[in-house]
């Protein structure tokens, strides 16, 4: 066998776990039932089979490969706000019996309830079937794109010193099985390549990077040449900040351009509407529902069903399908985003945002892909609108702190806007806002939405999950950039 | 389990590597986790994975598994020796020379002999307990996000083919409380914790229940203030999380690639004469010690910074040959391949309470927490979003948010003009209070 082939063997997740490791639909079935049964109000099962693979080119040779393979199950009770969770990464019936017995044992001093049949109403979706998933396609081409990366950026200018690229693939197969007796499983691929760019002048060194992806093949970056594409961006952002000066510090208009910019949303909203911090009511949009927190012109959703999308999924990591979440409404607060424990103890439903980073975590609310719809005004003009300002275009990360609703994302690419002009790349910088604030200071919105290329890893209590975001470009009027020219 | 290493690594040379190394862990975790007095979540957790290293002449690859069924660790073998087949030869890879390698393996005493004997209903108890003495502070505590209570155990071994084999075994214990004050409508939470390898050596319950109160208290009533260049005092928590920084940037593989502010730098000046900044991995019972590193090279007591001067870099054995410098012993191994880690890294101590560093700002930033990732390891540009409480008068006045701090990482230090006594040993780094004598603090 050689690396690769793994997958391809693979159908349907219920055949999959049963061919492996002899666990039939019917024994998880009895598993959950006679463990569980009269005892907890919801218990589910979670198979999950795992390959990553990540080439890294340095230096202008690929000089590391590395291939993981996961394999676990995870089992939990639930009682009213209680949680039972064991997991185990020894895949055998006498595991996940004891993982059982260890997750039901929260449950049992609590009130006996029969357990809710939660049947989800929706159908999985079909979103990302590929003929060739990433991990299963050829390293060779693998290594050829990396080389290929490496010589178009040093091709495109003698400043650049180096060029470091990677490309990560993975395959997830996932079965769920609940205890009112139905499973749903899911085989979800997974690729991104990410470039590096550092070039020197003079003594100055400076680094840009860019990258994209998806449920998508390897074919994806060949296509449109969009290998190309990142090359391009990654590396003009290293030479333009090589000229940078420092950034402004203070509050300030800020236009930010579409697509990855996103991530403000990802921050300021996105994370307060997660079901579990509005039921705890540790939130900053805690009560808030129906309540205006946004201009009108702004609306926003999540939406787990965009074809190949990073964060999109066929069912959530609970069996739920996914959907489209209208979160703010003409500025409207309109919706949570919700796991089963949380819409139980909520009277809500279920959204499918029940997510995890693997068997070794339970569920809990997280977002799919975030974004803003479009708007009316054309993106030149929106640049044009302000005297004294910064276009951000490219970011980094960004965190929330969800109680007082305090955010960051920092900028590694914008530019001083003067009488309507960019003149000046900055260096990047810090900024900080309110998020049940800051969206009530947009004051234009693009017609360009753009959704982010495909790159976003969101972490929330140590879980990470891969998620998307879009923004059209919109213009905001006051917030503060942590620059140092005062 | 140490003869599945030594086998693995005999099957592999006869599959073609030409060297090797094997890595395994084994670990068993819990937690428990309540919030207002109710528990929320129990979980239970074993696993293991098995990380195999081969080198195929100058090529080389990882591969790593937690299925250590037999087919499934002789797959492990056939796909790490197909991926080095692929990669470039590079002349410098390989393992360490044998006579690198740790002689002897020093117990420092990383595992709790008695305290994983806790029940679920004690560490119920004890989670119980720091949430309720938060809880308890004070009226404004209203709320809470919880209080777990967590503890693992592992055991680490490490082998290559040219005849180490090394284990150890360690535990860890974390109590941590997250409440949340309110009072005319604002909501601020905020969090305490302690982090022991032996049980016995985590602070008390009460305790960081208490702290943690007092931690959200002090942030109600918080503003923004005017964007100005002024004195910052970091406290101990974000001063570690500035010396992460310049660790970070002093790592192997930052420099040889060229993407760390302190390339070049070795043996200069590069903070204030005050800076010394040590990495310790031999001290007994500390969170970051172990008696090997990832390559099996015996960990000691480095100065990375000495009175200012950029004294030792972090190196594996790899990033090391690549600079022309021996290894530091700051390998880290994990199911990727090879890394750099510090071990106990510390800023040492200056004469000053933290009161007088405090009291010496006229006006000023008091920083109690950071967020945001806005530090560019490339140039050492600094900016990050900040909370914490602006300093009149060398007095603490009141509480300030939504601002940035920014600088850069290297005039910063070089900007440290006093640095407190309060060294405390609570986490992985460590840092005491830390005053840099200029910053721009960007608000209104």
């Amino acid at each position: 066998m050689t690396p690769g082939s793994v997958t391809r063997e693979i159908e349907r997740p219920e055949r999959f776990f049963e061919n492996r490791f002899g666990l039939t639909s019917s024994l998880l079935e009895r598993l959950l039932g006679s463990a569980l049964a009269g005892r907890v109000e919801d218990a589910d099962l979670f198979l999950e089979y795992r390959v990553n693979e990540e080439l890294v080119l340095e230096e202008g040779a690929v000089k590391k490969a590395s291939r993981h393979v996961s394999q676990g199950a995870g089992v939990r009770a639930q009682s009213g706000e209680r949680t039972g969770y064991a997991h185990t990464d020894e895949v055998s019936l006498p595991s996940l019996e004891e993982a059982a017995r260890q997750a039901r044992a929260i449950a049992e001093r609590a009130a006996t309830s029969a357990i809710v049949p939660v049947k989800p109403d929706r159908r999985p979706h079909d979103l990302y079937s590929l003929a060739v998933p990433p991990v299963a396609a050829d390293l060779s081409k693998k290594t050829a794109l990396l080389e290929r990366i490496d010589k178009a950026a040093r091709a495109a200018d003698p400043r650049v010193r180096q060029v470091i690229a990677a490309v990560s693939s993975e395959d997830q197969i996932i079965l769920i099985a609940t205890a009112s007796g139905w499973t749903v499983g899911d085989v979800r691929p997974l690729t991104r390549l990410s470039i590096t760019v550092v070039a020197e002048e003079q003594g100055r060194r400076e680094v840009g990077t860019y990258g994209g992806g998806g449920r998508v093949p390897l074919d994806f970056f060949l296509e449109e040449e969009r290998w190309k594409r990142f090359t391009a961006v990654a590396t003009n952002q290293a030479l333009l900040k090589l000229r940078a000066v420092d950034a402004p510090a203070g509050t300030l208009t800020v236009v930010l351009g579409p697509g990855w910019p996103g991530i403000l949303l990802h921050e300021a909203v996105g994370h307060g509407l997660e079901g579990d911090f509005n039921r705890k009511k540790v939130s900053a949009f805690s009560g808030r529902m129906g309540e205006r927190v946004a201009s009108a012109l702004v609306t926003v959703v999540d939406d787990g069903t965009l074809p190949n999308r990073r964060g999109s999924l066929n069912v959530d990591d609970e069996g739920t399908a996914t959907g489209r979440n209208v979160l703010i409404e003409h500025g409207v607060l309109r919706g949570y985003m919700q796991d089963r424990l949380n819409a139980r103890l909520m009277g809500m439903a279920p959204t499918g945002n029940g997510r995890r980073e693997s068997f070794a975590y339970p569920p809990m609310p997280r977002m799919t892909n975030t974004f803003m719809l479009a708007g009316q005004d054309d993106p030149e003009e929106i640049i044009r609108s302000v005297p004294y300002g910064l276009y951000a275009v490219a970011f980094g990360g960004g965190q929330v702190d969800i109680t007082n609703g305090k955010f960051v994302f920092s900028a590694s690419e914008a530019y001083l806007i003067e009488d309507g002009k960019l003149t000046a790349p900055v260096k990047g910088a810090t900024l900080i806002g309110n998020g049940p604030d800051v969206l009530t200071r947009v004051s234009r919105v693009g017609h360009d939405l753009k959704l982010d290329e495909g790159v976003g890893t969101c972490g929330k209590d140590g879980q990470s999950v891969p998620v998307g975001v879009g923004l059209p470009t919109i213009r905001v009027d006051g917030i503060t950039v942590g620059g140092t020219q005062v | 389990m140490d003869e599945l290493l030594t086998g693995l690594l005999e099957r592999t040379r006869r599959r073609g590597a030409s060297e090797a190394d094997a890595y395994l862990v084994d670990e068993r975790h819990s937690s428990v986790r309540v919030r207002l007095g109710e528990v929320e979540t129990v979980t239970h957790a074993r696993g293991q994975r098995l990380a195999l290293r081969v080198f195929a002449g100058k090529a080389s690859a990882s591969a790593s598994t937690s299925d250590l069924s037999r087919d499934s660790v002789e797959r492990l073998i056939d796909e790490a020796v197909a991926l080095a087949r692929l990669t470039a030869p590079d002349p410098v890879a390989g393992l360490p020379e044998p006579g690198e390698c740790a002689g002897t393996i020093p117990d420092l005493g990383l595992k709790d002999p008695v305290g994983h004997a806790l029940t679920p209903e004690e560490k119920i108890a004890l989670a119980r307990q720091a949430e309720a003495a938060a809880l308890d502070a004070d009226p404004r505590i209203t709320n809470s996000e919880g209080a777990e209570f967590f503890e693992r155990q592992a055991r680490y071994a490490y082998a290559t083919s040219h005849g180490f084999l090394g284990a150890y075994e360690t535990s860890s214990f974390s109590l941590t409380v997250s409440p949340v004050a309110s009072s005319n409508g604002e909501r601020q939470g905020d969090s305490w914790y302690t982090l022991a390898r032996r049980r016995e050596r985590l602070d008390p319950p009460e305790q960081v229940g208490r702290i943690a109160a007092q931690r959200a208290l002090r942030r109600l009533g918080a503003r923004k203030v005017k964007t100005a260049e002024v004195p910052v005092v970091f406290d101990p928590e974000t001063a570690a999380s500035l010396i992460r920084g310049l660790a970070g940037a002093a790592a192997g593989p930052a420099l040889y690639r060229g993407t760390s502010f302190l390339l070049n730098r070795l043996g200069t000046p590069i903070a204030a004469p005050g800076v010394t900044l040590v990495d310790d991995g031999t001290l007994p019972g500390a969170l970051g010690s172990r008696p090997f590193d990832g390559e099996g090279l015996p960990v000691r007591k480095t100065a990375l910074v000495a009175g200012g001067r950029l004294d030792s870099y972090l190196l594996d054995t790899y990033s090391g040959r690549k600079l022309g410098l021996p290894s530091t012993h700051h390998a880290l191994r994990d199911g990727a391949g090879v890394g750099v880690a510090t071990t106990n890294l510390y800023l040492a101590p200056g004469a000053a309470s933290p009161e007088e560093l405090i009291g010496s700002v006229k006006s000023g930033l008091y920083v109690t927490e950071l967020i945001g990732f806005g530090v560019n390891m490339v140039t050492g540009d600094y900016s990050r979003g900040a909370v914490g409480l602006w300093i009149e008068n060398g007095e603490l006045a009141y509480p300030v948010e939504e601002v940035t701090v920014a600088g850069n990482l290297l005039t910063m230090f070089q900007a440290v003009d006093g640095i407190g006594n309060d060294l405390v040993m609570r986490d992985r780094t460590s840092a005491p209070t830390v005053r840099v004598a200029r910053m721009v603090v960007a608000g209104e």
